[in-house]
């Protein structure tokens, strides 16, 4: 009797939960479209107006109403790239020590303080950057000094997640290749890297998009000036610090540009990540087939 | 025990929920019937300053009137407005005509409130004085001159012994009516040296050195040897910095200073609707680079006592206020310009 009401309440439970997660589902994907369609929407003037200029030139003058991404989108994968070739090896350098290397005392604060890390809000990254980066190291404004200041701000979160995907290499593996002789460095070669590669990129991947997205810390220190170069001590300009820098004075066909400027790190973002879920995919069939 | 725990906490939810809206819909129509009224606007930061002396005398004589001001730039206010998100908004810039086209409230005035002076300002170790004119900023800002020791700069400065160092542009990084100004007079004023044309943001060469609002230039300026910079005067005086006087149409160097820019003011033609640039006035004593700035209120109030508030913020913001201007480095609208500004301001219906 008991039994049989707990199951209808349970029952009843299972319906409501259902609902509620369908709900919460839809949500996310009605928000996300509607992003997307009315962001490209008010895209469309200046995408009328410039055409494929919009992406494949870098001149970008108000007086002119001529309005090209190119030196941007340049300057967000440029600091973007910088700030994964520093972060990542430190990342993995510091997931490896805490889960491979460190004494049990060590690796509990260790975490904690980098987790705390990934918290500090970027603006704070950016005044310091500005402060002591630009000023004092005498960086100055460039590429280089957003993509240190983007590196620091990305390395808690790849590291967090590495150290994550890196703990769950079973137990037994690791002792099976020490059991046969292997060095620590060989045993991470043959069972940690494997087991871990696709979530090592999956969390690199996760770091190169906060990378490309931040936006007040780089409108701090790129240096505001539209320019394609190789050299990193060059000042650029990303799309996010574009946006941010001029929406508060831009007239009518300006804001379709920056929104348009918007859709285009979105689409980027998205097939960044498509690449990266490709990459992993692959790398996790090949181990597999091994 | 954990049931009875778990609905309390939804009872409580439910009527927080319900209660919530509830106290918020009492308190609004109590705003229109003789309690509090609020003023909400937004628009040019140039004039931060002045709407917030403005307000604080404002609010001593009207306690139960409460203005806020929002300072995202002049852009920001001219949407907000045209969007009916704000009561007023202030802009250093009036509409385009595209612009114009969207405002969606109706008819509206502009009401002149204030004039102030974009100064250039420098650091030059040794050099105390210094005169420009057009023609000089202009290759200055557009990188054709290197060094402070170059023979055009020198031309402008009989007698003054100008040191070997490099010339370093600093700018705003983000859009501003201060760039828009700045570069609207460097048209004006040297239409066939300067090449960047105008706008809130330009195309800027590279070999500039970018700062975020007039605090960051100025911070730029008074941290970087050789450095020039454009600078609103109040933030100028703030951080201390070393400013040039500059060439008027005239033909006369004038100092940045509450007289020059009123005597820029005595210069204008304003047309009907109260626009007007004070950009390259005429006058002996006009200091070249004001710029002006506006407010902007619909011809046809919804609200009687939002209507009435107004107008009477309006009122005190174009006569009273006027006055504190000076002491934060503003200067007043003219006499002439205040006159029509009340007449614009008398217009404004409340139902």
């Amino acid at each position: 009797m008991q039994l049989l009401e707990l199951r209808g309440k349970t029952q009843r439970a299972d319906t409501a939960f259902r609902w509620i997660s369908v709900g919460a589902a839809a949500v996310v994907l009605v928000v996300l479209a509607l992003v997307a369609i009315t962001m490209t929407q008010r895209s469309l003037p200046v995408l009328d107006k410039m055409g494929l200029d919009f992406f494949t030139s870098s001149r970008w003058v108000e007086a002119e109403g001529s309005y090209g991404a190119l030196s941007f989108i340049f300057g967000t994968l440029y600091t973007a790239v910088i700030a994964i070739a520093i972060a990542v090896p430190i990342s993995f350098g510091v997931a490896l020590f805490i889960t491979q290397v460190a004494p049990p005392w060590l690796k509990r604060p260790m975490v904690y303080v980098i987790d705390l890390l990934a918290v500090v809000p970027s603006v704070v990254f950016g005044l310091w950057g500005v402060l002591v980066l630009s000023q004092h190291f005498g960086l100055g404004r460039s590429f280089l000094t957003a993509g240190v200041i983007l590196a620091i701000m990305i390395t808690p979160i790849i590291t967090s997640l590495a150290r994550e995907v890196i703990e769950t290499t079973p137990t037994a593996d690791k002792e099976g290749a020490l059991a046969l002789g292997c060095t620590r460095w060989e045993m991470i070669q043959a069972t940690v890297w494997p087991h871990s590669k696709g979530g090592l990129v999956g969390a690199v991947m996760l770091g190169l998009g906060r990378a490309m997205g931040e936006t007040i810390a780089v409108a701090l220190v790129i240096g505001s000036v539209s320019q394609i170069t190789a050299n990193p001590f060059a000042a650029g300009n990303s799309m996010p610090a574009v946006i941010a820098n001029e929406w508060g004075e831009a007239d009518d066909l300006h804001k379709s540009a920056l929104i348009a400027l918007a859709v285009t790190l979105f689409v980027i973002t998205i097939l960044v990540n498509l690449v990266a879920t490709a990459i992993v995919q692959r790398s996790m069939k090949r181990s597999r087939g091994s | 025990m954990k049931t009875r725990v778990t609905k309390t906490l939804w009872v409580i939810a439910v009527f927080a929920a319900a209660g919530l809206p509830a106290c918020g819909g009492k308190k609004d129509p109590g705003g229109g019937g003789g309690g509090t009224v609020s003023l909400n606007a937004s628009g040019a930061t140039f004039q931060k300053a002045a709407q917030e002396v403005t307000i604080e005398a404002f609010g001593k004589a009207h306690p139960n009137i409460k203005v806020n001001y929002g300072a995202g730039g002049s852009g920001k206010g001219r949407q907000d407005f045209s969007d009916q998100v704000v009561d007023f908004a202030c802009s250093d810039a009036p509409y385009k005509d595209a612009e114009k086209a969207k405002v969606k409230g109706g008819e509206f005035f502009y009401i002149p409130n204030v004039l102030g002076a974009i100064t250039v300002s420098y650091n030059v170790p040794g050099v105390d004085k210094l005169q420009l004119s057009a023609e000089t900023l202009a290759k200055i800002f557009q990188r054709e001159l290197k060094n402070w020791n170059d023979a055009a700069i020198a031309a402008d400065n009989p007698g003054v012994t100008l040191p070997d160092v490099a010339i370093v542009v600093a700018r705003r990084s983000d859009g501003s009516g201060t760039t828009e100004n700045f570069t609207k007079y460097l048209v004006l004023a040297a239409p066939d040296t300067w090449k960047l044309k105008s706008g809130s943001t330009i195309e800027w060469p590279t070999d500039t050195q970018a700062g975020n609002g007039n605090g960051g230039v100025a911070q730029l300026v008074k941290s970087t040897k050789g450095a020039i910079g454009y600078v609103d005067l109040s933030d100028a005086k703030g951080s201390k910095l070393v400013y040039a006087n500059i060439k008027n149409q005239a033909g006369k160097y004038v100092e940045p200073t509450a007289a020059g820019v009123t005597a820029a003011g005595d210069g204008i033609e304003v047309k009907d609707d109260l626009i007007f640039s004070a950009l390259n006035a005429k006058g002996d004593a006009a200091y070249p680079i004001t710029a002006q700035s506006w407010c902007m209120a619909y011809a046809k109030q919804t609200d009687k006592a939002k209507g009435a508030a107004l107008k009477s913020y309006l009122k005190f913001m174009v006569t009273d206020a006027q006055a504190l201007l000076p002491e934060i480095d503003f200067a007043p609208i003219p006499k002439s310009l205040q006159d029509k500004a009340l007449a614009q301001i008398e217009k404004i219906q409340v139902p």
